[in-house]
């Protein structure tokens, strides 16, 4: 199995732990990544907010250049991940927009390219039971909520990933890791990650609410699967006692007794170390 | 809110438009407010937004904070009974307003989205030292998540020099447009 790779700009830099611990997983999993060679910044909500047609010809061409390729494109990052579905649903539903952006980026969809979010891949393609076969060290105990957000569930017509109001392809996956996923309300709810910069007070409310019922529900950690809600969640919780976001690629490379993992909790602004240094194969 | 702001009657249509969306199947249930996460800080909340839209009080609408404070979650979209994507209209208003240059008090939002566009063109791709750097520019704000910026650097999570693509001038002919 051979993907070619998209980062996203946040997996080269705030979401390093994500590109380093998916790189290893993948591997692990006996999957190929190909970066997208030259890939650009799919826009985020940038792009959409000042102009319709940037909204989804920029992450076309990064469309364009996996097609080129010959490739499935996986996109870990669910902002990018959800642009690049938006773009797809454009050209594939939307005649008129279809000719605009293969104008703008200067390429022919051929619909031979499919965008893949890297849970759906472990938990569709690979399979769950190969999950389990590669746990060395189950994460017995680790009582984790899995936050989905927004981007990766919604809009569900177009993202198709899982149920939008209550998914569990992530807690199907913990669990498979040896870990305890804990039912809690907020898996869905949004923390404002998009506004983290420019309104740190609104957003400092929906962390530290979202961060409050996790503690409610006596999870350790969230678990999630965006870069832009993990540095979101640290930098702007507000209570002295943090709790610590983790993505669920470290928690897969835990299980997996990979050496590498050793690295990436050093990486967050939120030391993770006091819950899973336990599982850390010597 | 005053009553007798001018009304422009094309309003609906061209958000319609703009924003592949039919708003006039909306029945103001209030769904997409009662479950948008950032209703709480906002001047009306979206099913308000989307009356403003279907009267035609363009000026009222457009120079919301609201418009700028919508955190693009599709909580709304997702929910709503009528299949309207409320977040894309939200989009299509922004638009609207940089296009036609409209005062809003959130407007450092707007420059925000603005600096991080510029910076696609420039590099292809995001350079968040050079996104922090310019906001605090535009803000005068130089405080602030200064510690969180300072420890990004250190653990190696914000590069100092940005990342140019081939294709940058491929990415800019993209972004020609407004």
């Amino acid at each position: 199995m051979k993907f070619a790779y998209y980062p996203g700009c946040s997996l080269h830099a705030t979401g390093l732990e994500f590109d380093q611990s998916t790189r290893a997983v993948f591997h692990a999993l006996g999957v190929q990544l190909d970066e997208l060679d030259d890939w650009n910044c799919c826009g985020a909500s940038s792009g959409h907010s000042l102009d319709a047609l940037a909204a989804v010809a920029l992450p076309a061409r990064n469309i364009a250049l996996a097609q080129e390729m010959n490739l499935d494109v996986l996109a870990p990052c669910a902002a990018c991940f959800n642009r690049l579905k938006v773009a797809e649903h454009a050209i594939k539903t939307d005649p008129a927009q279809r000719n605009k952006i293969e104008d703008a980026v200067g390429f022919a969809y051929a619909g031979t390219t499919q965008i893949r979010n890297p849970i759906d891949v472990i938990v569709n393609e690979i399979g769950l039971p190969q999950v389990r076969a590669m746990v060395k060290r189950p994460l017995d105990d680790l009582r984790a909520v899995s936050y989905y957000g927004c981007l990766l569930v919604r809009p569900p017509e177009i993202v198709q990933f899982d149920d939008p109001e209550h998914p569990r392809l992530m807690d199907q996956l913990l669990a498979a890791l040896g870990a305890t996923p804990v039912d809690w309300a907020y898996a869905t709810v949004c923390c404002g990650g998009s506004l983290s910069l420019t309104r740190a007070k609104i957003v400092n409310k929906l962390v530290d609410d979202i961060a409050a019922h996790a503690r409610e529900v006596g999870a350790q950690t969230i678990v999630t699967a965006c870069p832009l809600c993990q540095i979101n969640l640290e930098m702007r919780q507000t209570s002295a006692a943090k709790m610590p976001i983790v993505y669920f690629t470290e928690l897969m490379g835990l299980a997996f007794g990979l050496q590498a993992s050793a690295r990436w909790w050093s990486k967050h602004l939120v030391d993770p170390r006091a819950v899973v240094s336990k599982y850390a194969t010597a | 809110m005053s009553v007798l702001v001018s009304l422009d009657p094309s309003l609906r249509d061209s958000v319609n438009l703009q924003s592949h969306q039919n708003i006039s199947r909306c029945y103001d249930c209030d769904k997409c407010t009662a479950g948008c996460p950032v209703a709480y800080a906002m001047e009306y909340g979206p099913h308000r937004i989307l009356q403003m839209v279907r009267f035609g009080m363009k000026e009222t609408a457009l120079a919301s904070r609201d418009i700028w404070l919508c955190a693009g979650c599709e909580t709304c979209g997702t929910r709503c009974p009528n299949d309207v994507d409320i977040a894309h209209v939200m989009d299509a208003l922004r638009q609207m307003a940089v296009r036609e240059d409209i005062r809003n008090p959130a407007n450092d939002i707007a420059n925000f989205h603005r600096v991080y566009v510029m910076l696609i063109k420039l590099f292809g791709r995001m350079h968040e030292a050079s996104l922090m750097g310019a906001l605090k520019l535009l803000t005068r704000d130089f405080v602030s998540d200064m510690d969180a910026g300072v420890k990004l650097v250190a653990k190696g999570k914000i590069p100092i020099l940005p990342e140019r693509i081939k294709g940058a001038g491929e990415v800019r002919r993209v972004l020609k447009g407004p």
